[in-house]
């Protein structure tokens, strides 16, 4: 202890009313910039982000970037290796197989993308009425739910596309068939854990409708894990169409996705093998790159969960 | 003598929990409110204050009685009636960090009110009102565009009044407003909530459970105890002179700033929990943990009568 002690007269009382207001000083950031800086300190998904980019870039770009297209044969030229006329070669038909990956990887990106979005939409909406209203309603739509999950999905996607012609609606409409109970449930659940919100009950009571509440509140405080959610739908889905491509159900020629492509190449695999090459390649690397991204981006919108 | 500006009807609300099991939350609550005045209400946690604010404001439906607003049921109103409603009674609520929403601006959480009852007509008007509320709670217009993690308690607090302030409204219920302050900003909080009443006349519910802060600011101080008023009075004659054990328990808790008169202050401690609001006891609710409960107590519930002018008590002892 000091030998110094405090007496009263070391004391002044202060006039409150001339101390400023208080001040903020840190300069403003929203939620989004907060996560945006968390995701771009995180190397390995910012890495995902730009191949993805630089993928889909060359999905739109590539049918300028060389003379052919991806559906002129040329049988003087058939399954030639990679050299300077065909970057990737040519099939068994003299396509270009630098043009067909690409369109390969533009289409599979898009049923990724589709898939995604129809999800979004009806799981956001089916979750947040089950989330919002619960009781009954809840109950009804979760038995529904329930009824189809339980539905071996696989095989609904098989007969759906057998029953209509394979084709790019016909592979989405199957996938979003039961994609979206999952979103839904996820929906569902952020929003009955939001909705006794203090926040909430204060938007009520000022008398906010119901989507006002809904659109204000819930959903965007709910939008990491939707977030989230449709960068691991988008992998799947695009595993999915490749698989049902495997067995013939996918797009069918000359248009080709990258699971097409894959199942043309697997016929003359041992003699051919690049036809196979480039295109698992690309499809390896996209559903890489799609979850290294959305574990990112779990990251980066909920910081809790690091550390 | 005027007309209350609130009166609370044989309020209840149960939960039905399943299984046959009713939470009992609030049961069976009358009291009324002057226009200006400021009534507490206290309690331990669990006693119903909460869903007591929150039924009287419409969150929550009741099981049975009513609530008049200037004399209207505010149960049955429907679509403008209740949405006028809606800007004459207001609500703040009791965690700072969980009533604003983290997505939006000060700017949007203070301005939705003002957008949803249209009482603005273009952008700039409206950032001139948000700015002029944040002035009226003591915050820097400057910072409107901020969100709210970016505040601490007290000031997020301020900004939670600063919305319910919004709409103009008439009768304000603070949920524990200042429970989850730190000690030195409850009592800014308090004083703001003082300085508001006496300038733009509003009417106070103050739930607490901080006897001190809730003598400090009420006219009138309601005690609750499972869901029921167990006293009611001026808050002067509640302190001086409590008539039921319960708040006589509570009193005595109450530590006194005087370190002479603190060391010779007797606590009443009551023994045994709290009963369940699922199994609640017969007879008095307070039997099972009073010091003066007699057989009388174990089948008859007391009625809350008046003991002294304006002074309710429900014990057969009072």
């Amino acid at each position: 202890m000091s030998d110094q002690t405090l007496k009263k007269q070391d004391f002044a009382k202060l006039d409150r009313t001339e101390q400023p207001k208080e001040l903020v000083v840190r300069e403003s950031i929203s939620a989004w910039k907060d996560a945006w800086l968390r995701l771009k300190e995180n190397k390995l998904a910012m890495i995902s982000l730009y191949v993805l980019i630089v993928i889909a870039l060359f999905a739109i770009f590539a049918q300028f970037m060389t003379p052919y297209d991806y559906k002129t044969n040329d049988l003087s030229s058939t399954n030639l290796p990679p050299g300077p006329d065909h970057w990737f070669g040519t099939d068994a038909l003299g396509r270009d197989m630098f043009e067909r990956t690409w369109m390969g990887a533009g289409i599979s990106l898009q049923v990724g993308l589709y898939a995604a979005l129809v999800d979004l939409v009806l799981g956001v909406i089916i979750g947040g009425i089950m989330g919002y209203y619960g009781g009954k309603v809840d109950e009804i739509l979760n038995r529904f739910c329930e009824i189809m999950y339980s539905i071996p999905s696989m095989l609904v996607v098989i007969l759906l596309i057998v029953v209509l012609e394979p084709s790019m609606f016909t592979i989405v409409l199957a996938l979003s068939i039961t994609g979206w109970i999952n979103m839904a449930w996820i929906v569902r659940g952020q929003v009955m854990q939001l909705k006794n919100q203090e926040y909430v009950l204060a938007a009520r009571t000022i008398g906010a409708s119901t989507s006002r509440i809904m659109f204000k509140h819930l959903i965007p405080n709910a939008l990491g894990p939707i977030i989230v959610t449709i960068t691991m739908t988008v992998p799947s889905a695009i595993f999915a169409e490749a698989f049902l491509s495997f067995l013939g159900l996918g797009v069918q020629s000359p248009a080709a996705s990258l699971g097409t492509l894959i199942n043309d190449a697997l016929k003359a695999m041992t003699v051919y093998p690049w036809r196979m090459l480039f295109p698992a390649i690309l499809i390896s690397l996209t559903m890489l790159c799609f979850n290294i991204f959305g574990d990112g981006l779990r990251d980066a919108l909920d910081p809790k969960m690091k550390k | 003598m005027s007309k209350p500006l609130i009166e609370v009807n044989h309020l209840s609300k149960f939960f039905n929990l399943g299984n046959n099991n009713i939470l009992k939350a609030v049961n069976d609550l009358n009291f009324s409110i002057e226009q200006g005045e400021t009534v507490g209400v206290v309690g331990e946690s669990g006693c119903g204050k909460s869903t007591a604010g929150r039924t009287m404001m419409r969150l929550y439906e009741p099981t049975e009685g009513e609530v008049l607003f200037n004399g209207k049921n505010i149960y049955s109103m429907r679509g403008s009636e209740l949405k006028q409603l809606r800007r004459d009674m207001q609500m703040i609520f009791q965690d700072p960090y969980a009533s604003l929403n983290p997505r939006m601006t000060v700017m949007d959480i203070i301005g939705e009110s003002l957008d949803v009852h249209k009482l603005v007509s273009s952008r700039k008007e409206r950032k001139k009102r948000v700015e002029q509320l944040l002035d009226l709670v003591n915050l820097n217009a400057a910072h409107a565009s901020r969100y709210p993690h970016e505040f601490s308690g007290g000031q997020r607090q301020r900004i939670g009044i600063a919305r319910a302030l919004a709409v103009n409204p008439k009768f304000i219920i603070a949920d524990e407003p200042i429970s989850a302050l730190d000690v030195s900003i409850q009592a800014q909080v308090v004083n703001l909530l003082q300085d508001l009443q006496r300038d733009m006349g509003l009417t106070y519910l103050f739930i607490a459970h901080d006897l001190s802060m809730v003598k400090h600011i009420s006219d009138r101080v309601a005690v609750m105890y499972l869901g029921k008023i167990v006293e009611l009075a001026r808050s002067e004659d509640l302190y001086s002179d409590p008539r039921h054990p319960y708040t006589r328990a509570l009193m005595s808790a109450i530590p006194i700033p005087d370190p002479d008169v603190e060391q010779t202050r007797e606590r009443i401690v009551l023994s045994g929990d709290l009963p369940s609001p699922i199994h609640l006891p017969t007879g008095c609710p307070f039997h099972t943990r009073c010091p003066i409960a007699t057989d009388k107590c174990k089948v008859d519930a007391p009625k809350l009568l008046e003991v002294k002018d304006k002074h309710f008590a429900a014990c057969h002892y009072a």
